[in-house]
């Protein structure tokens, strides 16, 4: 047998090490990748997924601790992706999510896996889903994905899970208000952490103002959980709202609704991604741009036309050229 | 190794060694050389070979001030092995009396740098031992 078909059947069985190889090699877009998830790819779709996303130092990866040990408790096993942003100079990252597991893996079934942002090729939403469908297959029954929500990552978190818990915490007061929608509109969960701060109140309230006044009619009113992690209070009602958010996507075929339609969006991207990877191996390299460039600076032709052109006569190439072949 | 494969360097202060900020910004610097660092602080053998494990690392440094470093080091160098990741370098820094050094160096320990080590030092040490595997 293959080493890879080796790693990947170990992997299957739960061993920690091959998963883990399996997720590096698909992080860093080893040849072996699309091979590793197809053969993952049937083993999968078994596990919850939850995302956990909001401000730096709202507290995520201490609510994600306290969690995790409540699933564990519950006899569930857990894959936990925690992914940090990325140095834009270097590429390195300092991944520091694992500071505040102090789950003891020896009596727990954990797996805890720290991300960069900055590996993710083909955006967020790709390589977590990848690596948390290697999870899935592995066997844990709940993945939860931690990423920091500023700017596009919290769009992504909702493309990759089931149920999005969005934490804020009592600072967050006056931002709540200029609050992109998009935070808003992805929220299943809103968790206001460090309530033993002022101020937890006022927040609650003022993202209840705000879902009020949303006009989108919603099946699921996002509950509010006040929570202090780091004090472990309020832990036990936010791990049965996320179970209430769970039983709500098991009616109506909600969660497969969902999860259809995170798949059309993941293959939208797969085949664009892939589309153009062909064109620009294949069809067009640089120095042929450059020779249009030209052509369109001295105004022979112009840009849209000579793009149609371009696409369509090395389309028809193509197509040829793999009949022939 | 290919160039575009980064060095994945597990980062924790051995035991209960709370003081020392140094591991902090030798992390840093480890990332701004390009590396993905996972940064554990204050952890225990048996978690930092988990993380090793879990995290597919190429590396492990650990810090300490002192008092527990000749067995809790080595204990980190016999788990990994438990676990088959003789391949995983450790490294140490830290407060650690030269004539201990050899000891750490017997049981297994890859290099041992005290406080004044400079940084290029430290980070070509890493990526050489990685290429070496
Ligand atoms: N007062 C108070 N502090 C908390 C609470 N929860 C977490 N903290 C502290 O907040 C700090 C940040 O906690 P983390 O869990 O690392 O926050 P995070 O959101 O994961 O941070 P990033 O991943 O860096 O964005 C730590 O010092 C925690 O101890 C809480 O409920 N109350
Ligand atoms: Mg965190």
């Amino acid at each position: 047998m293959e080493e890879i078909d080796r790693l990947i059947e170990k992997s299957l069985e739960g061993e920690k090490l091959a998963t883990a190889r399996l997720i590096s090699m698909v992080e860093r877009g080893d040849e072996r990748a699309s091979y590793i998830l197809r053969k993952v790819y049937p083993h999968s779709g078994k596990a919850y997924y939850i995302g956990v996303t909001g401000p730096p130092g709202a507290g995520k990866s201490t609510l994600v601790d306290r969690l995790v040990k409540l699933f564990c408790v519950n006899d569930y096993s857990v894959g936990v992706i925690g992914v940090d942003p990325c140095s834009p100079f270097t590429g390195g990252a300092l991944l520091g999510d694992r500071v505040r597991m102090n789950i003891k893996h020896k009596e727990w079934d954990v797996f805890f896996r720290s991300m960069s942002a900055g590996r993710v090729m083909g955006g967020l939403a790709k390589t977590t889903k990848e690596a948390s469908r290697i999870l899935d297959a592995s066997g844990r029954k709940i993945i939860i994905i931690e990423t920091v929500g500023v700017g596009q990552s919290e769009l992504d978190i909702a493309q990759a899970t089931d149920t999005v818990l969005v934490v804020l915490v009592p600072e967050s007061g006056d931002s709540v208000q200029v609050m992109k929608a998009g935070l808003m509109e992805i929220a299943d969960v809103f968790v206001v952490n460090k309530a033993d701060r002022p101020g937890a109140e006022n927040i609650a309230l003022s993202i209840q103002g705000m879902l009020d006044r949303s006009l989108r009619k919603r099946e699921w009113k996002p509950p509010i959980f006040l929570t202090s992690a780091s004090l472990n209070k309020g832990l036990d009602q936010l791990y049965d709202g996320v179970w209430s958010h769970y039983r709500h996507l098991h009616h109506d075929c909600r969660l497969e609704t969902r999860r259809k339609a995170q798949l059309k969006n993941e293959l939208r991207q797969l085949i664009e991604a892939q589309f153009s990877e062909v064109i620009w191996r294949n069809i067009i390299n640089n120095s042929k741009l450059e020779e249009l460039v030209e052509d369109v600076w001295e105004q022979k032709i112009d840009p849209q036309t000579i793009a149609r052109k371009i696409v369509r006569e090395q389309l028809r190439d193509t197509f040829e050229n793999n009949t022939v072949g | 190794m290919v160039m575009d494969r980064k060095i994945r360097v597990i980062m924790a202060k051995l035991g209960l060694d709370i003081h020392w900020r140094g591991v902090y910004l030798v992390s840093q610097f480890l990332r701004d050389a390009g590396m993905e660092v996972i940064y554990l602080g204050n952890k225990f053998p048996e978690q930092i070979v988990e993380a090793a494990v879990e995290e597919d690392a190429d590396v492990v440094g650990l810090s300490t001030l002192g008092g527990n470093h000749l067995t809790l080091g080595p204990k980190v160098v016999e788990l990994l092995k438990e676990k088959g990741l003789e391949n995983v370098r450790v490294f140490m820094g830290g407060v650690i009396p030269p004539k201990h050094i050899p000891v750490l160096k017997e049981k297994g320990i890859y290099e041992v740098y005290g406080p004044d080590t400079p940084m290029e030092v430290i980070i070509n040490g890493i990526r050489e031992s990685v290429q070496v595997n």
